[in-house]
């Protein structure tokens, strides 16, 4: 297995404060909320929202949504542990900025979309990904806030590494399956 | 990625520890799911379920077919009263009838302790024991869990008594299984006659006096008297049942702390529990109903993803 790192910490720093400009110049804010996508899109939505709160000092409604029981690759040997679903406010009629790290094959957008809708009707949902690999999409989801574009080939796996206990930097890497 | 140890869930004997935990960590989030305004997940939309239900049950049918529905799985029900078992057939012939008929997983309730086991043995489809004579009720067991849990936290430690008719109650088997595997003490209360004199081999204190099991515990599970199973009178009555073994709210009073009361359903009402304790603060019954549909959840989904 090798590794190469695509982003580091100083430029996905960059890229979130790019998104939050951008988010903040395209929504209204009264009527918009922030749903991060479980495990890591929820990091990445706090973090934007916690910056474009600094910038507007808009408290925007925030959430989080697991997909597990959406998942179209149930009994396909996927992982069966299911994170929280936290979203404490309605979301009929709202704009939804759907947050998630890595856009891939679209599949988990799907059933991020179809878990949300079972909370109410929204007006409209956008997305903002930090990474988009276009050229691996397999349902017809394109995202509206992209941090950066990468072009990858289907057995290298893209992972954001937050910082953590575990990690000290935040970055992006490119990891090399099955070497 | 963790998943069940079993394919079927026979009973809580069996289980690991990290089974235990898993299930009612899922349920967690299938509890969140049905107080959604939408309750409902597709997760299971290609899996046929049949419930087949040889000895009564209102609640428990209920909330498994329940919980079927709200995973999008497709149900069939069956009671035994108006079907061929009427007619002769046996349960190897019943059960591989419905199986042929594609059906993935069976929810069976049967009045023969092992009836669960028997069939997981002969039979392709998985298989959740909902209760086999005085055996295991698997699924019980674990919802008296999650709501203790979710009452007083970590069971690590905690004193839980189980009161009543422990002899033939499967409730009370997996019960002790399911608790001490969480880590609580369990002491069992109740008429010498009703309390199995083996039982202290589960490693499990007994105790004839109520106001003293009472005194000891965090949490009483009062079980009910389980009048059909009674062919031979263990007690001189109802009465002095009531008057020596039931839960009221003298004797709660008397206490000087707070307890949590719990109930399998149906209660008797006066005889093991009085109505004033049944419906006061302490008792969680009905916060127990509705969670067994968010733990039910968690198993048939857990034992579905291991179907493969």
């Amino acid at each position: 297995m090798s590794e190469a790192i695509i982003l580091n910490g100083k430029q996905i720093q960059l890229i979130i404060e790019r998104l939050s400009r951008e988010v903040i110049e395209s929504i209204h804010f009264e009527n918009t909320v922030i749903i991060g996508v479980q495990p890591r899109g929820v990091l990445l939505a706090e973090k934007i929202k916690k910056r474009i709160q600094e910038l507007t000092n808009n408290n925007i409604p925030f959430g989080k949504i697991d997909t597990t029981f959406h998942r179209d690759d149930f009994r396909r040997g996927k992982s069966l542990n299911a994170k929280t679903t936290e979203i404490e406010f309605q979301i009929e009629n709202k704009n939804v900025l759907l947050v998630d790290d890595v856009l891939f094959t679209g599949r988990t957008i799907r059933a991020a979309m179809d878990a949300l809708l079972s909370f109410g009707r929204p007006m409209k949902i956008e997305l903002l990904v930090l990474m988009d690999r276009r050229f691996n999409r397999e349902l017809p989801i394109q995202p509206d806030f992209v941090g950066s574009v990468v072009d990858t080939i289907e057995n290298v796996d893209v992972e954001v590494r937050w910082e953590s206990e575990e990690n000290k930097v935040n970055e992006v890497v490119f990891v090399k399956l099955n070497e | 990625m963790s998943q069940l140890s079993t394919k079927h869930l026979i009973g809580i004997e069996h289980l690991s520890v990290q089974d235990v935990q898993l299930i009612l960590e899922t349920a967690t989030q299938f509890k969140e799911i049905i107080n959604r305004p939408i309750k409902k997940v597709p997760t299971l939309r290609d899996i046929t379920i049949a419930n087949l239900f040889f000895e009564n049950s209102t609640r428990t049918r209920i909330s498994f077919e329940l919980a079927q529905k709200r995973l999008s799985a497709d149900v069939i029900n069956f009671t035994s009263s108006s079907s061929s078992v009427k007619k002769g057939e046996t349960l190897l012939d019943t059960v591989n009838n419905i199986l042929s008929m594609k059906v993935d997983m069976i929810v069976m309730r049967h009045s023969s302790p092992g009836a669960a086991h028997y069939l997981a043995e002969r039979v392709q489809a998985q298989i959740v024991n909902a209760g086999d004579g005085t055996h295991e009720h698997p699924t019980q067991a674990l919802l008296d869990a999650y709501s203790m849990q979710e009452k007083i936290g970590d069971l690590t430690g905690k004193k839980i008594a189980i009161i009543g008719d422990i002899m033939h109650s499967r409730v009370a088997l997996s019960n002790i299984f399911c608790l001490q595997k969480l880590g609580a003490e369990v002491t069992l209360c109740g008429p010498p006659t009703l309390i199995p004199k083996d039982i202290h081999r589960l490693d499990v204190q007994v105790s004839y006096n109520i106001d003293e099991a009472l005194k000891w515990c965090d949490v009483a599970n009062v079980l009910r008297i389980q009048l059909e199973r009674q062919n031979t009178k263990y007690f001189p009555s109802l009465r002095e049942y009531a008057l020596y073994y039931g839960v009221n709210k003298q004797r709660l009073d008397k206490l000087q702390k707070e307890i949590v009361i719990m109930h399998p359903g149906p209660i008797n009402r006066g005889v093991e529990l009085t109505s004033d304790v049944a419906d006061s603060e302490h008792s969680i019954i009905l916060e127990q109903v509705e969670n067994g549909v968010a733990v039910r959840m968690a198993v048939m989904y857990l034992l579905a993803n291991k179907q493969d």
